[in-house]
């Protein structure tokens, strides 16, 4: 047990911070706005976090909670007009400002441009990971039948009803935006320390499809959803390695393969995700 | 000056041709269809395989290209947007699948020519250039411009004056209605597809020749800047997407010269923004009938 644990720690650990990323495009999912910004919300919070950690003795929790609070307090003036957007204008919108944060971090030389940091010292446990992760889930937990909660899912189903009814959309928006940021700055934070270095490639357009993916792909009716697909989609390819060097494919284009069929399956036939799998195997039972 | 200004005309016109087939697509349906760069990416490919491999000529090439562009685009809508049209959420989820499609033949790319860059062989094409005026252009540059003002010429009349044309304005404006008044709506939307992705899909050849290096990712920068494009252009407007396709050449040439090269496409990204926060609907849109 022991073993197998070590042999597939940074697994664990990518598991967890792939789950706090699509965690936090389920934020804005949630209320049925389809925001892509959070690639540049966790390129902010990993440049934070690895500069604080670089150039200061700060305590590490407090640069955890620094990468949280940066994008944080950027998505608050971003959200304000990005949100009267609707459908894919959000999405398109959030799209220009994930780019201009990546091409912002390519030409800033204090962070050494496209090279980015490096030499981060190792400061992330897996148990702060999943500290973090299970702090989120509370969070969506306590929202789930709550006031708020019902708030959100009246404006997923239709804003302009919603409005009518006295709902404060914007607000209930903005507030799930900034959420959304925290959690992709705290794991941009968790990972830079965790892997050592930061650079923004690793924040591209590319990076925020795979958020929305995972979070597809597991579910985006239920906060679970979400850390179910992350955990799929990471582990399937390391279990599939095998698999693809024996039928004779490169890993890289097979797991992309596998990634955009699997996306497309699951949009295409199980609209809930994974994690509506088994309640859809019930009914059938029975039928 | 003159010359940068051609450049800017030069690169801005294989950018008009990207859009104008995103944007025709997003106006009958009200879909991004993020898989444009993909079929722009594979006619690529293929054109190069037509040339390297099968020892077409680059005149004969071309057109097959597009052609298979056309049936990728057709292949596109069959798969990942037919089944989803009736959905309540079909314009994200049409997104979300078009993403789908995106990632499936970025893989295939990458399966049969490699993640790295594959080029034309040398002499594809005659390298001469003229100069006039104190501007000099290759011949290559000209065909590229000659060849995408035609084709977006060609789509223009199309939609303008045949019946396929008024089909699709119909659809474009609702589906119900079309259908109501006797038109075959799947087959104009796949008309549609087809249109779209055989623009995309000559995009793809000419950038392709144009800086003779494709690689299976090749696309994306493309399409970021055709979203840029698209917003100001007004989304869903073919003569907007030409006009700001031609802009935004412009202005990533003139950045280029007065502020450096890494300024380059933070210009179009601040364009998309400001453009999508001041006036969404962009300078040739129709007013806010749409969600903006």
């Amino acid at each position: 047990m022991r073993d197998f644990f070590l042999t597939y720690q940074s697994l664990f650990a990518f598991v967890g911070i792939n789950s706090l990323l699509a965690l936090s495009v389920y934020a804005t999912l949630c209320c049925g706005q389809l925001s892509l910004a959070n690639a540049g919300f966790m390129a902010i919070g990993a440049y934070a976090g690895a500069l604080l950690t670089v150039h200061s003795s700060l305590p590490f929790p407090l640069v955890l909670a620094a990468a949280a609070i940066a994008p944080a307090l950027i998505a608050v003036p971003l959200g304000l007009p990005v949100l009267r957007l609707r459908g894919v204008f959000l999405a398109i919108a959030t799209i220009g400002f994930g780019e201009m944060v990546r091409l912002f971090f390519v030409n800033w030389t204090y962070t050494n441009g496209a090279l980015g940091l490096v030499a981060i010292p190792q400061r992330t446990g897996l148990w702060m990971i999943y500290l973090s992760l299970t702090i989120a889930l509370y969070v969506f937990a306590r929202l789930r039948g709550s006031r708020a909660g019902s708030a959100l899912e009246a404006i997923r189903e239709d804003e302009t009803a919603a409005a009518t009814m006295g709902i404060e959309t914007t607000s209930y928006k903005l507030a799930m935006f900034v959420f959304g940021a925290a959690l992709a700055g705290l794991a941009g934070g968790l990972e830079a320390h965790l892997t050592y270095m930061v650079s923004p490639s690793g924040y591209g357009f590319g990076r925020v499809v795979e958020m929305l993916v995972q979070a597809v792909v597991g579910g985006a009716a239920s906060f679970f959803g979400p850390v179910l697909g992350a955990a799929f989609l990471t582990v399937l390819p390391e279990a599939l390695r095998e698999l693809s060097s024996r039928i004779g494919l490169s890993p890289g284009p097979f797991r992309l393969f596998l990634n955009g069929a699997i996306l497309l399956a699951v949009i295409l036939y199980l609209p809930n995700g994974l994690a509506s799998l088994p309640a859809r195997l019930r009914r059938k039972a029975q039928a | 000056m003159l010359q940068q200004a051609l450049n800017g005309l030069f690169v801005g016109s294989i950018y008009a041709l990207f859009a104008v087939g995103y944007t025709l697509v997003f106006g009958v349906l009200d879909i991004l269809n993020l898989a444009h760069q993909a079929v722009f990416m594979l006619s690529a490919f293929a054109a190069l395989a037509l040339v390297a491999d099968a020892g077409f000529p680059l005149w004969a090439a071309l057109p097959l290209a597009v052609v298979f562009g056309g049936m990728l685009g057709l292949g596109l809508e069959r798969i990942a947007f037919r089944p989803l049209r009736d959905r309540a959420d079909s314009n994200i989820s049409g997104l979300i699948s078009s993403l789908a499609m995106a990632t499936i033949f970025e893989s295939i790319a990458a399966q049969i020519w490699g993640p790295d860059i594959s080029r034309f062989p040398f002499n594809a094409f005659p390298d001469r250039t003229l100069e006039f005026a104190g501007a000099s252009a290759s011949l290559l540059q000209l065909c590229i411009l000659g060849i995408s003002i035609a084709l977006m010429a060609l789509l223009t009349l199309l939609i303008a004056r045949t019946r396929l044309g008024r089909q699709i304005r119909a659809v474009a404006e609702s589906p119900r209605a079309a259908r109501v008044l006797g038109i075959d709506v799947d087959r104009v939307i796949a008309a549609s597809f087809f249109l779209s992705s055989a623009l995309g899909g000559a995009a793809g050849v000419l950038f392709g020749l144009a800086f003779n290096s494709i690689s299976p990712d090749v696309g994306r920068s493309v399409e970021l800047k055709g979203l840029a494009v698209i917003i100001l252009g007004g989304m869903g407007s073919v003569p907007g997407a030409v006009a700001a396709g031609f802009a935004l050449g412009l202005v990533e040439v003139f950045t280029v010269s007065h502020l450096g090269a890494s300024y380059r496409d933070v210009v179009s990204f601040a364009v998309l923004f400001l453009v999508l926060i001041a006036r969404p609907r962009g300078l040739f849109g129709q007013a806010a009938v749409r969600e903006a």
